[in-house]
């Protein structure tokens, strides 16, 4: 029984070579869709920003709202070190991001941990809306609904600058994602990913069998806020501005709906929701730029209907039915 | 089937002739919010540029004009940025046009340098837009146009030596604040309360800062709040205090009695005076047209607002530009057009300043009354070309 | 002081009533069925939009328009309830979160379509707008009525669930539906019956909402943090907890922006805050969420 078990992680966490796919896709759109990348590098930041959120809600089975907190204080850590500071150079911006996300995670964790189910949502919700707000009063650094001016980085690796059709950002922020996947792939495949899931299943068991519950969930808090950070970060770089909006109660929720939408708990699903809504949202926007919330609810709502644990989950299905 | 090609070339020919010119296609990209809380005034102003596009084909020189539209979704920047690119790159577009909220015309500004296109702005009102790069031109209004000589006229005229200021708290609430506060403190009155009152988002209960105010006891109290929901919520709360019999009066920018939301605000409005750059009611023959056209195109129980207004003469911004430079559109040649160009618009003769890009327009002082049965507005003085303020005294980010 | 003590009571009260009647339906529907309903502010919105069409088309005065509007949507949420939320009942609490959210972006759309982007305002009849004066400071009328009417809506539903046999069992089945199902209670069928109600209450809300907040298509989700706020600080599932959250949220509210008006929306969340980090089930909690 245990030898099996242990076979299947194991068998688990090779690599297959289907796993090369969402990567191969990403350079050929590189080739193939050259007058879509601006659009791409966005879809491209908030797969990270999903993953980060995946590694919360589908491996520790930590539900919030307030995720856009720390995507909201990466982008400003960069933004604000970029525009009032003189720190132009990409890469450590994006370790600053990531690394001031982290550590207001970690502090954030200390308290929020506590709690789960609608009160860890509503916390979460709450403190986020609180950071905005503190982040509005302080208009005088952060720029506030305006948004901050003045944001410009050096070109990346001192060599690459930044083109009007968007080709050293994507291919920018494609290196980025694939470097934070993999090391989310190991951690998730790790012993402490595996006690995450453990939480997940039955907290009070992995309590009495000795597994520190809450620090566990303090510390992938705080990893997962430091990769929102460098999402944030990147978002700050590429589009050279950042406002309010980031830290909005939206864009906590959209990350949900589309990590939802993919099958959360399985990383790859990150890529399917994020990239399905986002495309779909802008082709519908571009048919009625007044009505397209119509039919990204409409989809939603069948999704749900019919296609319960989203796209993968779906696939799962159908494969199943072939076997 | 090349025989039929060659008849189509020879057609187009033989029409390129007839014309004295080959006729082109000019693509516009227009970016405004079309959905969400702000998609009214999306509506608004795409019924002006469509009602101008419709009316003046002559304008155009005898080229096309191909309406690109995006929706820039929230206030963030990042949408509206993205879809900018795209437009320049993928679609191709030789002008851009719209721009409701500022920090999306703040966030696309560097592309339009970068991608050398002209960008016409439509709305945006944050005073230093046009600074941002050398191609934006903007034909709304700055924030300060209403709010400064507001405060220099509820001193000098409306005889108030208090105020108290109500601003939504974001950055145009904040600029009106600024201006209003230097316009009549300059004249000598004192501003002795300023209060934020929420955010742009969601309409709060206006209940308690009204209420403040009242117990104050200002002589006059000026308010800022986002045109639509907020501004109708705002004077009914005016109404429910009973803030007029306490001998407060309510004063604000144009922005405030936007006529599409006029009649919804009731007999409380009645006697509120504000500084506008447009009112459906104003007294000339290019409005009254404009008008009546308007409600032909859109139903009688509509309405002109100074949104509406911005995307008429918008248009016919883009209508001198592509008929001056015969449909070959590059951003310098487009901005030297622009700058000093002159129009007979609805809201009076306007001009873009050929210094700043600006627009220059005349500013009105209109009271809200009461006549026929409905709600208007009666013009009691004009200010003849006004400059932006902001840049004239060359204050803050609008200093050189 | 006083003055200002009065105004912010009295004003805060009022805001509390809509914050109230809009909320508890949702409050009694999470707390039986735990299900997250995140599409509960179309419902007022729908409210909203059927009192304001009945008075312009239909020629209804305001409270006949009102009281029609909220049980015609009540009807109507039973269509959803059946199609929509029930095959969803034993499913996670995201797929919830996707449909219901999913319904706020088509009711959105749909309204835009059907009534355009813009506000729409309602005309009160005369004897609910104007002021009544005591001792030298006003209160306009529809304020004063509405406290009056959240506080007897709020006895009368307190007095429905604790006083008669259907309370008791929607309290059984709060408190715990596998024993309540066990003893023979239709938990299903009592579903059905608080979700119309709570969605026909929303849409009274709604209705009523209008003359003080407005109302536009994006009604359902600019509101949405506000109700899930009242839900979670009072306690899902208790009428007492909603009526309290709802006072303690709107006075403290009221009272935050007339005092310390740049503190602007720190107060609610501050006090949810600090509510929920002592207190993780609500104020009258039937159970820690």
């Amino acid at each position: 029984m245990s030898e099996a078990l242990h076979n299947y992680l194991r068998q688990r966490q090779r690599l297959r070579p289907v796993e090369a796919l969402p990567w191969l896709l990403g350079l050929a759109v590189f080739w193939l869709f050259p007058d879509y990348l601006a659009f791409g590098a966005q879809v491209l930041i908030m797969i990270l920003f999903a993953l980060s959120l995946d590694l919360l809600l589908g491996y520790a089975g930590v539900v919030t709202l307030g995720h856009a907190a720390f995507f909201g204080a990466g982008a400003y850590a960069a933004g604000m070190a970029s525009a009032h500071l003189g720190w132009h150079e990409p890469l450590s911006a994006l370790v600053l991001a990531g690394f001031s996300a982290g550590v207001l995670g970690f502090l954030a964790g200390l308290v929020l941990m506590r709690y789960h189910g609608l009160t860890l949502l509503m916390l979460t919700l709450a403190t986020a809306i609180l950071l905005q707000e503190l982040a509005n009063v302080n208009a005088q650094i952060t720029g506030g609904f305006d948004g901050l001016l003045g944001i410009a980085f050096a070109p990346l690796l001192g060599r690459f600058e930044y083109d009007l059709w968007g080709s050293t950002h994507y291919l920018y922020a494609l290196a980025v994602l694939f470097v934070m996947f993999c090391l989310l792939r190991l951690l998730v495949y790790s012993p402490f990913g595996q006690s995450l899931l453990g939480i997940r299943e039955n907290a009070k068991r992995m309590n009495a069998i000795g597994a520190p519950v809450y620090w566990r969930l303090v510390a992938v808090y705080t990893i997962a806020a430091a990769i929102a950070g460098v999402a944030g970060g990147l978002f700050a770089q590429v589009n050279a501005f950042v406002t309010l909006d980031v830290l909005g109660f939206h864009r906590s929720g959209a990350v949900l709906i589309m990590l939802v939408l993919g099958g959360a708990g399985r990383l790859y699903g990150a890529f399917w929701g994020v990239v399905l809504y986002m495309v779909l949202e802008d082709q519908l926007a571009r048919l009625s730029p007044e009505f397209w919330e119509f039919g990204v609810g409409l989809v939603l709502v069948l999704i749900v209907l019919f296609g319960r644990g989203g796209v993968l989950g779906l696939l799962d299905r159908v494969r199943g039915v072939g076997r | 089937m090349r025989a039929l090609l060659f008849s189509a070339l020879a057609v187009s020919l033989s029409l390129g002739v007839a014309t004295g010119a080959v006729a082109k296609t000019v693509k516009v990209g227009v970016v405004m919010t079309y959905s969400g809380g702000a998609a009214e005034f999306g509506q608004q102003i795409d019924r002006g540029m469509d009602l101008y596009l419709k009316l003046h084909p002559e304008a155009f020189g005898g080229h096309e004009v191909e309406l690109i539209k995006r929706d820039a979704k929230s206030p963030g920047g990042d949408v509206a940025k993205t879809a900018v690119q795209e437009l320049i790159t993928r679609e191709r577009v030789q002008l851009l046009a719209g721009f409701v909220f500022s920090p999306n015309a703040m966030a696309s500004a560097p592309l339009a340098t970068q991608g050398k296109v002209p960008m016409i702005i439509m709305n945006a009102g944050t005073a230093w837009i046009p600074s941002l790069s050398p191609n934006i031109a903007r034909v709304s209004f700055s924030m300060w146009h209403a709010a400064h000589p507001m405060g220099l006229y509820a001193k000098e005229k409306l005889g108030c030596s208090t105020a108290a200021v109500g601003y939504t708290d974001y950055p145009p609430g904040k600029d009106s604040l600024e201006a209003f506060t230097l316009g009549f403190e300059g004249a000598g009155g004192t501003v002795i309360d300023a209060i934020p009152m929420g955010s742009p988002r969601e309409v709060p209960d206006f209940t308690p800062f009204f209420q403040r105010v009242k117990d104050a006891k200002p002589d006059c109290f000026y308010v800022f709040v986002p045109a639509g929901n907020h501004a109708a919520a705002m004077v009914k709360t005016y109404g429910d205090l009973a803030m007029r019999d306490a001998g407060i009066k309510l004063i604000g920018p144009g922005d405030v009695i936007q006529d599409t939301k006029l009649q919804a605000m009731g007999n409380e409005a009645v006697g509120m005076i504000v500084m506008g750059h447009y009112a459906a009611d104003l007294d000339n023959a290019e409005n009254d047209a404009f008008v009546k056209a308007w409600q032909e195109a859109y139903g009688a129980d509509s309405t002109p607002d100074f949104m509406a207004v911005s995307g008429w003469d918008g248009m016919a911004a883009i209508a001198h530009v592509i008929k001056t430079l015969d449909g070959d559109i590059d951003a310098d040649s487009a901005m030297q057009v622009l700058r000093g160009w002159t129009f007979n618009s609805p809201r009076g003769p306007i001009q873009i300043d050929p210094e700043t890009r600006d627009i220059i327009h005349n500013m009105y002082v209109e009271e809200v009354v009461s006549k026929d049965g409905r709600l208007g507005v009666q013009v009691l003085d004009t200010l003849e070309q006004v400059k932006d303020p902001c840049k004239a005294l060359q204050i803050g980010k609008c200093a050189k | 002081m006083l003055n200002a003590l009065i105004s912010i009571i009295f004003d805060g009260l009022a805001y509390a009533m809509i914050l109230f009647v809009i909320s508890v339906g949702l409050s009694v529907t999470m707390g039986l069925m735990g299900f997250v309903n995140l599409a509960h502010g179309v419902f007022a919105m729908l409210g909203g939009y059927l009192l304001v069409t009945l008075m312009q088309h239909g020629g209804l005065g305001f409270i006949p328009a009102l009281l029609l509007a909220a049980v015609l949507i009540a009807l109507f949420s039973l269509l959803f309830e059946r199609f929509l939320y029930a095959p969803l009942y034993r499913a996670s609490e995201l797929d919830q979160v996707l449909l219901s959210i999913g319904l706020v972006l088509m009711a959105t759309a749909a309204m835009t379509y059907l009534f355009g982007p813009s506000p729409v305002a309602v005309q009160v009849p005369d004897y609910l707008s104007g002021q009544w004066t005591l001792g030298g400071r006003v209160f306009p009328v529809y304020r004063v009525l509405m406290i009056a009417f959240g506080f007897v809506l709020a006895l009368v539903l307190w007095l429905a669930l604790e006083r008669t046999l259907l309370g008791a069992r929607i309290r059984a089945a709060v408190d715990n539906r596998r024993m309540a199902e066990a003893v023979g209670i239709n938990v299903d069928r009592l579903f059905q019956l608080t979700f119309a109600l709570g969605s026909g209450l929303a849409a009274l809300g709604g209705g009523l909402a209008v003359e003080i907040l407005g109302l536009s298509p994006t009604f359902a989700s600019q509101y949405l943090v506000l109700f899930l706020i009242v839900v979670a600080v009072g306690g899902m599932g208790t009428i007492k907890g909603s009526f309290l959250a709802a006072l303690l949220l709107g006075v403290i509210d009221n009272g935050g922006k007339y005092l310390w008006p740049e503190g602007g929306a720190f107060f609610i969340y501050l006090v949810t805050v600090a509510v929920l980090l002592f207190k993780p089930g609500g104020l009258f909690g039937a159970r820690a969420a």
